[in-house]
C-alpha cells in the first residue's frame, strides 16, 4: 500500500533512518548544550572528537595490528562502549585544564576562535595519517540481522541505537536536572564565585563537566562507526548540524538539545522523503527562523 | 553579663589591603573578634565594609596583609579553601539561584565539617521555608530569600558567618524577625561578623561595633557605648 | 600615573611624523614593483584575501560583531561574477560590480536578519544563512556542483585594456584594491567608523548617546558584505575558477584567521594576515594535512597568547618604545606596592 504516492515500507524505512541521524545529532548536541551551558565554551572542536571517539574505537578493533609483538587482543564494540568514553573523558580533562581554561575570561568570541582552532589540529593530523578514507569498523555480531515486522523491516542495530541513545540522553538529563551534582552545575552557571565560596571547587566541576561533554562525543563516534565511514572527515559533516540543533533546541538547554535532535533528525528524514533538495537546508532554515521568532531557542532561557 | 571563659580569639585581621582591580579600597584595616560574639562593621556606602567580608572569604583575591582564622593564615588561598575552614558567606544581593528550587538552594552549600545544624533545626528556625520548599529559589520574597540566604550556610558546619548587610531593603517586621535569627544564632555559639548600615538594628544584636571609613577602621565601641555615642554614630553614618 | 599617560599621547603623534609618509610610499613602490619580483598570481591572491579581510575586520574588528557566514558574500560574488563572464559575456568590471551588488544585496538581508540578536547567536544565525547559502550551490544547476564554474575568461576591461596578460591583470587587481581598501579606510576614519568603534566598547553606551545602533550595524554588514564580494568577484576572475570551497564555512574561518593573526581592529593588520594565510597555503601546499595543522596551531596560539595579532603587537612594541625613550631620564612614577597577580604574597605590604 502507499501512502503519497510511496511504499509505506519505504516512507517507514526513511523515518528510522532520521530518527537514527536524530539519535546522534541528540547525543551530539547533548555534549556542545552542557559544554555550552555550564561553560559558556562553544565547543566547535565536538566534531573532531566525535571523530577521534569512532577512530579510538576503530583503533581498540585492530589492535592486535596496530600495536604488533605484544600480542594484544582485537577489543570489540561492546569493550570500546566504555573505553573509549573514558579515554575521551580524559582527552576532555587535559583539554580544559590546559586550553580552554584560559579562555574563560574573554569574549565569547575567543571560546569559538579557540576550538576551530582545536578542531583543524586533530582533523589535519588525522587526515595526514589516514588521507580521506573511510576506514571499515564491521558490524557487532550479536547487532546483526533485522526484525521482519511485516510493514517494516527494522534493521537490530538502528533499533539499538535508538533506544541506547534514548536512555544515554535521559540519564545525562536526569543526572543534570535531578541530582546533586547536577545542582551544583546549574547553580556554578549562574554563579560560580559564590559557589566556589560554598567551598565547592569549581574550577574542577568545570573541567569533570567540559570532559564529560568529550566523553559524550566519544561515545557517539563509537556508536557511529557501525554505520558511518570512519574518517577524518565525519566530524565536519555534523558538526554544523549539531550547532544549528543546539540553537534550535536552547544554547543551554539539555531538554533542548535532546528533543530537537531527535525531532530534527526526524524532519531531515521526513525532508528527504518528500523534498530531496531541500533535506540539506531544512535544518538552517529553521534555525534562521527560531533565531528570529524566539532567539533563545525552543526551550532556552532568555539570552542573557 | 554571664561569667564566661576567656574568649578565643577566632579571627585576627592586621593590616588588610586590598584592590579592586585598579583601585585600591582597603588600607590597613585590622578586626579581631572573638568566638561567639556578634560584631558589626558599620559605614556608609563604599566604605569597604562589604569588600572586608569579600576579602576575608577570598572573593576578591588582591590582597595583602595578614587574615588569621583560628591561626591559620586565609590570605593566599582560595575562597573554596577558605570555606572549607569553617567560614560562611552570605552576600549582599543574596545570591538565590533561580535555576534551583528552595530545598535545592538550602542543600547545595557542602558539609564541609561536622557540628552545623540540621535540616528539621533549620526547618524550624524558619518555618516559611519549609512551607516554600518545592518554589523556584527566586520566586520567593525579598524577606524570604535573605532567610534562605542564611538558612542554607548553617548547615555547612561553618562557625565564623559573613552576613553582608542582611536587612537591606526589608520590612521592619522582617528585619525584627532577622534580628531574632541572629540572637539565636548567637545563642547557638556561631560567631557572626555583620556589615550593617542601620546600626539601631547592630545595636539589638551585636557585642561590638566598628566603624569603617574609606576602607580602615576609625572608631570602635561596645555595644553598651552605642547610647553615649549616638550623635558621633550619626555623623559617621550620614552622608 | 595618568599624568604620563596623557602626556604620551599628545607626544605620539609628534614623534616620528615622516615615519607614516616613509611606509606609505614603500608599500606604493612595493606595489608597482613587486610582480617583477613575486609570482604575480600569487600577489593578486593575496589582494583580494586582503581585500577580503579588511571587509571582514570593518564588521569583527570595528563594530565588534563576530559574523560566521562572510563566506557566503565572497563566494558569491565569486559565482555571479564567473557566470556573468563566462556566460553573458559581460566585461570583467561589469562582472565584479554585479558580483558585489549580490553580495551586498545578501548583506543586506542577512544584516537585517541578524542584527536583531548579539554574540554567538548573531554568529550562529550568519553561519546557518551562509549554509543555505551553500547547499544552494551545491545542487542548483547554474552552479555546477562540485566543479563549479570554470575557465571563466578574463576579457577585455572597460572593453579597451587586455587584462588576459598576467601583468596587466595585476595592475588591474592592485586598482580594485585601493578602491576597496580606500572606501573601507575612509569608512573608518569617519564619524562613522567612530559610531562603529563606540559600538564595539560598550553599545548600550552608544544607545544611551542617541546613537540608532541597528542602522549603524546593518550599515556595516552591508558595506562588509559587499566589500566582501568585491574581493569575491575579482578572484573569480583572477583564478578564473568559482569553486564551492568559496562558500564553504571553511572560508568563514580563513578570513576570521587572517584578521586574528593579521591584528583585530587594525588598519593593516588584515593585510598582514592576508599575506601570512595565502603564503602558508600556497608555499605549504606540497605538505598537505600539515597545512591544517598548522593553521590549526596559528589559530590556537592567536587566542592564547598572541590576541593582538602581528599589528598589534608590533604596534604596542612601537608605542613603549616611544614612551620609554621619551621618559627613561625621568625618575620612575611612584606606584602603590601591590601584589602581582593573584595575591599570593603573604607577607605585609608597605604602602606608598
Amino acid at each position: 500500500m502507499t501512502i503519497f504516492g510511496l511504499p509505506v515500507a519505504a516512507l517507514l524505512s526513511q523515518l528510522v533512518l532520521g530518527v537514527v541521524n536524530g539519535s546522534f545529532y541528540a547525543m551530539m548536541s547533548l555534549g556542545v548544550a552542557v559544554i555550552f551551558g555550564m561553560l559558556r565554551i562553544a565547543n566547535f572542536v565536538q566534531g573532531a572528537q566525535y571523530m577521534l571517539g569512532a577512530f579510538c574505537g576503530w583503533f581498540l578493533l585492530n589492535l592486535n595490528e596496530m600495536v604488533p609483538d605484544y600480542g594484544l587482543p582485537r577489543i570489540g564494540y561492546w569493550w570500546a562502549l566504555l573505553i573509549v568514553p573514558a579515554v575521551m573523558f580524559l582527552v576532555g580533562v587535559v583539554t580544559e585544564r590546559f586550553f580552554i581554561r584560559r579562555i574563560y575570561d574573554l569574549d565569547h568570541a575567543y571560546g569559538l576562535l579557540l576550538t576551530i582552532g582545536l578542531s583543524m589540529i586533530i582533523e589535519g593530523a588525522l587526515h595526514l595519517r589516514f588521507g580521506s578514507f573511510g576506514q571499515p569498523y564491521g558490524m557487532p555480531e550479536s547487532l546483526r540481522g533485522v526484525q521482519d515486522l511485516g510493514f517494516i523491516v527494522l534493521p537490530n542495530y538502528r533499533v539499538w541505537l535508538i533506544v541506547s541513545s534514548t536512555v544515554v540522553c535521559f540519564g545525562t538529563w536526569y543526572l543534570i536536572e535531578r541530582t546533586r551534582l547536577g545542582a551544583y552545575l546549574r547553580a556554578a552557571t549562574e554563579n560560580p564565585v559564590l559557589v566556589r565560596a560554598f567551598g565547592v571547587n569549581v574550577p574542577r566541576l568545570l573541567m569533570m563537566t567540559y570532559g564529560f561533554g568529550v566523553g559524550l562525543a566519544g561515545l557517539a563516534g563509537v556508536m557511529a562507526a557501525p554505520i558511518y565511514q570512519v574518517s577524518p572527515l565525519m566530524g565536519q559533516q555534523i558538526l554544523i548540524v549539531v550547532f544549528a540543533v543546539v540553537v534550535i533546541g536552547g544554547m543551554g538547554s539539555i531538554l533542548g538539545a535532546i528533543v530537537s535532535g531527535f525531532a530534527l533528525g526526524l524532519i531531515e528524514g521526513m525532508t528527504k522523503v518528500f523534498w530531496p533538495a531541500a533535506s540539506s537546508t531544512v535544518i538552517f532554515i529553521i534555525m534562521a527562523a527560531v533565531l528570529l521568532l524566539k532567539p533563545a531557542g525552543l526551550f532556552g532561557k532568555s539570552p542573557t | 553579663m554571664t561569667e564566661r571563659a576567656p574568649l578565643r580569639e577566632i579571627l585576627v585581621v592586621r593590616d588588610l589591603h586590598a584592590w579592586y582591580g585598579e583601585s585600591h579600597v582597603l588600607h590597613g584595616l585590622s578586626i579581631e573578634m572573638a568566638e561567639g560574639q556578634v560584631i558589626t562593621l558599620l559605614g556608609r556606602n563604599g566604605a569597604g565594609k562589604s569588600t572586608t567580608l569579600k576579602s576575608i572569604m577570598g572573593i576578591i583575591k588582591e590582597r595583602r596583609g595578614s587574615i588569621l582564622f583560628d591561626g591559620r593564615q586565609l590570605i593566599g588561598r582560595p575562597s573554596d579553601q577558605i570555606a572549607r575552614q569553617g567560614i560562611a558567606f552570605c552576600p549582599e544581593e543574596r545570591g538565590i539561584f533561580a535555576s534551583l528550587s528552595v530545598e535545592e538552594n538550602l542543600m547545595l552549600p557542602p558539609v564541609i565539617r561536622p557540628g552545623g545544624m540540621s535540616e528539621p533545626d533549620i526547618y524550624r528556625l524558619f518555618p516559611n521555608l519549609l512551607e516554600r520548599r518545592k518554589s523556584q529559589g527566586t520566586k520567593l520574597s525579598g524577606g524570604e530569600q535573605q532567610m534562605l540566604a542564611i538558612a542554607r550556610i548553617l548547615r555547612t558546619g561553618a562557625r565564623l558567618l559573613l552576613l553582608d548587610e542582611p536587612t537591606e531593603g526589608l520590612a521592619p517586621v522582617i528585619v525584627k524577625q532577622i534580628g531574632g535569627v541572629i540572637r539565636e544564632l548567637k545563642r547557638r555559639g556561631f560567631t557572626i561578623l555583620l556589615v550593617e548600615q542601620n546600626f539601631r538594628f547592630a545595636a539589638t544584636v551585636a557585642d561590638r561595633h566598628y566603624v569603617v571609613e574609606h576602607g580602615a577602621i576609625i572608631d570602635a565601641f561596645h555595644n553598651d557605648e552605642v547610647g553615649a555615642n549616638r550623635a558621633k554614630l550619626e555623623s559617621y553614618l550620614s552622608v | 600615573m595618568q599624568k604620563t599617560d596623557g602626556v604620551a599621547r599628545s607626544t605620539r603623534q609628534a614623534s616620528f611624523p615622516g615615519l607614516q609618509w616613509a611606509v606609505v610610499a614603500g608599500f606604493v613602490i612595493l606595489a608597482f614593483g613587486a610582480p617583477y619580483f613575486i609570482y604575480p598570481v600569487f600577489l593578486m591572491k593575496v589582494l583580494c584575501f586582503a581585500l577580503f579581510a579588511c571587509a571582514y575586520n570593518l564588521l569583527f574588528g570595528y563594530t565588534g560583531l563576530l559574523g560566521f557566514g562572510h563566506a557566503a558574500f565572497f563566494g558569491a560574488a565569486s559565482y555571479v561574477a564567473a557566470y556573468t563572464a563566462k556566460f553573458w559575456n559581460v566585461t570583467p568590471e561589469v562582472a565584479i560590480v554585479l558580483g558585489t551588488a549580490v553580495a551586498g544585496l545578501f548583506g543586506l538581508v542577512f544584516g537585517w536578519l541578524a542584527i536583531r540578536r548579539q554574540g554567538l547567536y548573531f554568529a550562529m544565525i550568519t553561519l546557518a544563512l551562509a549554509q543555505i547559502v551553500y547547499f544552494y550551490a551545491l545542487q542548483s544547476p547554474w552552479t555546477h556542483g562540485e566543479d563549479g564554474i570554470q575557465s571563466v575568461p578574463r576579457g577585455h576591461a572597460f572593453g579597451l585594456i587586455d587584462v588576459s596578460g598576467t601583468i596587466s591583470m595585476y595592475f588591474f587587481v592592485l586598482a580594485v584594491f585601493a578602491i576597496g581598501f580606500g572606501i573601507l579606510y575612509r569608512a573608518i576614519h569617519s564619524p562613522f567608523g567612530r559610531a562603529l568603534k563606540a559600538i564595539r566598547e560598550n553599545e548600550p553606551r552608544a544607545v544611551s548617546l542617541g546613537y540608532d545602533t541597528d542602522r549603524f550595524k546593518l550599515l556595516a554588514f552591508t558595506l562588509s558584505a559587499a566589500l566582501s564580494g568585491l574581493a569575491g568577484g575579482t578572484k573569480a576572475i583572477v583564478l578564473q575558477v568559482a569553486s564551492l570551497a568559496d562558500l564553504h564555512y571553511g572560508m568563514s574561518g580563513d578570513v576570521l584567521l587572517m584578521v586574528l593573526i593579521g591584528g583585530i581592529g587594525t588598519v593593516m593588520g588584515p593585510i598582514a594576515g592576508a599575506v601570512v594565510l595565502v603564503a602558508m597555503q600556497e608555499y605549504l601546499a606540497p605538505l598537505g594535512s600539515w597545512v591544517t595543522i598548522i593553521q590549526g596551531s596559528v589559530f590556537v596560539a592567536c587566542v592564547l597568547s598572541f590576541r593582538k595579532g602581528l599589528v598589534g603587537t608590533l604596534g604596542n612594541s612601537f608605542a613603549r618604545l616611544r614612551r620609554h625613550r621619551r621618559f627613561s631620564s625621568r625618575r620612575p612614577a611612584l606606584a602603590a606596592q601591590r601584589p602581582a597577580g593573584g595575591g599570593t604574597d603573604s607577607k605585609p605590604g608597605a604602602l606608598s
